[in-house]
């Protein structure tokens, strides 16, 4: 796919990701904005998936888990974007009896999500067992999965990186969301993460770096990952990204994490971001 | 006084160890987890006969709960093996997210529960899980009574589509349940028919309640007694059933009076038929180092105790 039409796209659900969270004035919005290049290119170039058949088991398709739940407007757009559901239940967005929950669920059976996710820190070993059963199953495809970097402070993670590289689960791709915030401020201040890059690397893992805004940079480390899969070695990419990416008042702190815009700083918002292909 | 035939003396851990073996031989979609504690859950025989699906993953037990919840995509059957205490409140947030919220066909196989894990105390000793475990939606939770209703517990689960809790234990026990009694997940079994007294009771104080029923008849004490091996869901059907003709009830388990069998009995008992109701189980406190034998004495969950509770319900019908 063309970076001008992948730049579209994600300009669109940068605009459902500001609109959906202020309707309710509640949500994650920053993390969410600065994902939306990254999802934009996973769901509409790199996965092979079935997003007008979706079954919970995903034979023969590459799985995605959103393992920080709370950057769900994000994850929803995509979806939805992608052809999982009609553009116009993003409306209900957090609203009672939604299947839009605010943290990403499976018991309202919404079409593209396969666990529930929130609690921070279960993602990695979700992925891991999922990929342990592609390869029972004799099936190629790939696991995805994302993470914050904030949550990275759950010995989980850990626990799951460890068995990764113990067990040779190489037919996954872990992704970072780098952008250095967190709720109570910058991640270096609250809990620092030290070198993360050598960090990953003592756990066993092959560790790529990737640009999380520039459609080059992704596409070039997102083939590259693909090229390993199979070598033996589970695969983590950290991905530079700024929280609140597109929208110039959001960026460059961790306020935006878990606040919604009035209607005031909605427009604001949106005036920055083009409408490509309608709004829900 | 029924007479009931002791088959041998095992460890119902030892029944899930059969149970999840003949499992590896009819079912190949179940594949089996351990932290570190193969030997101590009986599953060498499958991790031998079938090592591509059996999955150590050492001492990380949040770490298994996900992968097993991650296994189920794709449709395998993932069993969890553990402590129960290790399977429960260790990763009681990675079982409400990934496995009960998220409706996952996970089996978590919990052994060395409560006190009679006996000399390595208190820490190890939960009493707890039952009551953490029937608080989760979607969660079904088996508590079978000897070595063989283990085996075919074990085995019955894998066609029970969703999360389910099975707990049993280390201490060696009698076997009272032929190997092909009926067991069927969440229908009680009527171990002995009574008039008096309805006892209901799981896990080793099953066998403890046969043991009652010998004094009680010597006492002049007609007692029912009821195996609730399902704690979740709750066979209502059976406990109205015997209590409307007994018209009293004593619970006995190896579990905190908090959470247990003995308040899911009430909860139905007194929104439906309430009556007299005394509780064996340990009273708000943790257990501490002993032989399973002294532990179940020092903390009021032995026979005697269950005939002292019998005889003051009896007393207290009006």
């Amino acid at each position: 796919m063309q970076n001008l039409e992948l730049e579209k796209i994600a300009s669109q659900i940068r605009r459902d990701i500001v609109r959906m969270v202020s309707a309710v004035n509640s949500g994650h919005p920053g993390g969410s904005l600065g994902c939306a290049d990254f999802l934009t290119f996973l769901y509409f170039e790199q996965m092979f998936h079935k997003p007008n058949n979706f079954t919970m088991d995903g034979k023969g398709e590459d799985l995605f888990f959103l393992s920080n739940g709370h950057i769900s407007p994000v994850w929803y757009s995509s979806l939805a974007r992608s052809g999982y559901f009609p553009l116009s239940e993003l409306a209900t967005f957090r609203k009672i009896s939604s299947r839009l929950q605010g943290h990403p669920s499976t018991d309202k059976k919404v079409p593209g999500v396969r666990m529930a996710s929130g609690s921070l820190g279960q993602g990695l070993s979700v992925a891991i067992g999922a990929a342990l059963t592609k390869k029972l199953n004799k099936d190629k495809s790939i696991i995805y999965v994302l993470h914050g970097d904030g949550e990275l402070q759950e010995g989980q993670i850990w626990e799951a990186a460890m068995y990764a590289s113990a067990n040779k689960v190489d037919n996954i791709i872990a992704t970072i969301d780098f952008n250095g915030r967190q709720i109570d401020g910058d991640v270096e201040q609250v809990l620092s993460l030290g070198n993360l890059e050598a960090k990953w690397q003592a756990f066993g893992w092959e560790v790529l770096k990737m640009d999380g805004h520039n459609f080059d940079s992704i596409r070039k480390i997102m083939q590259r990952a693909q090229s390993l899969i199979g070598n033996g070695k589970p695969i983590v990419i950290i991905m530079k990204t700024e929280m609140g990416q597109g929208v110039d008042f959001m960026m460059g702190s961790h306020k935006w994490h878990g606040v919604a815009p009035n209607e005031e700083q909605l427009k604001l918002a949106l005036n920055q971001l083009t409408e490509t292909f309608g709004d829900y | 006084m029924i007479e009931l035939e002791i088959l041998g003396n095992k460890d119902t851990r030892s029944g899930f160890g059969e149970g999840l073996a003949e499992l590896g031989r009819t079912n190949p979609d179940v594949v089996a987890l351990c932290a570190d504690l193969t030997g101590s859950l009986k599953m060498d025989a499958f991790q031998n006969e079938y090592p591509d699906r059996f999955y150590q993953v050492g001492i990380a037990e949040a770490n298994m709960i996900g992968i097993a919840a991650g296994m189920t995509i794709g449709g395998k059957i993932p069993y969890t093996g553990t402590f129960a205490n290790f399977s429960t409140g260790r990763v009681y947030d990675q079982i409400r997210q990934s496995v009960a919220y998220s409706q996952k066909n996970v089996k978590i196989c919990a052994s060395h529960a409560g006190l009679t894990l006996g000399e390595d105390g208190a820490t190890h000793q939960i009493l707890e899980d039952i009551g953490m475990m029937r608080m989760l939606p979607n969660m079904t939770v088996i508590v079978p009574a000897d070595f063989n209703q283990t085996k075919q517990a074990t085995i019955a689960i894998a066609q029970h589509q969703g999360p389910v809790y099975l707990r049993f234990g280390r201490p060696v026990m009698p076997i009272f349940i032929k190997p092909d009694a009926p067991f069927i997940i969440g229908k009680a079994n009527i171990i002995n028919e009574g008039s008096d007294v309805t006892i209901i009771a799981c896990g080793h104080l099953v066998w403890k309640s046969i043991e009652a029923l010998k004094i009680l008849i010597e006492k002049g004490i007609s007692a029912e007694l009821v195996n609730m091996h399902t704690i979740k869901p709750l066979d209502e059907e059976a406990i109205l059933k015997s209590v409307s003709k007994t018209r009293c009830v004593v619970t006995a388990e190896e579990h905190m009076i908090n959470g247990g069998l003995g308040e899911a009995v009430a909860q139905v008992l007194s929104r439906k038929l309430p009556t007299p109701h005394e509780f064996v189980a340990v009273n708000d406190s943790f257990g501490e180092s002993g032989t399973p034998m002294e532990l179940m004495t020092k903390y009021g969950i032995d026979t005697k105790n269950i005939v002292e509770a019998v005889e003051k319900v009896v007393s207290r019908k009006s």
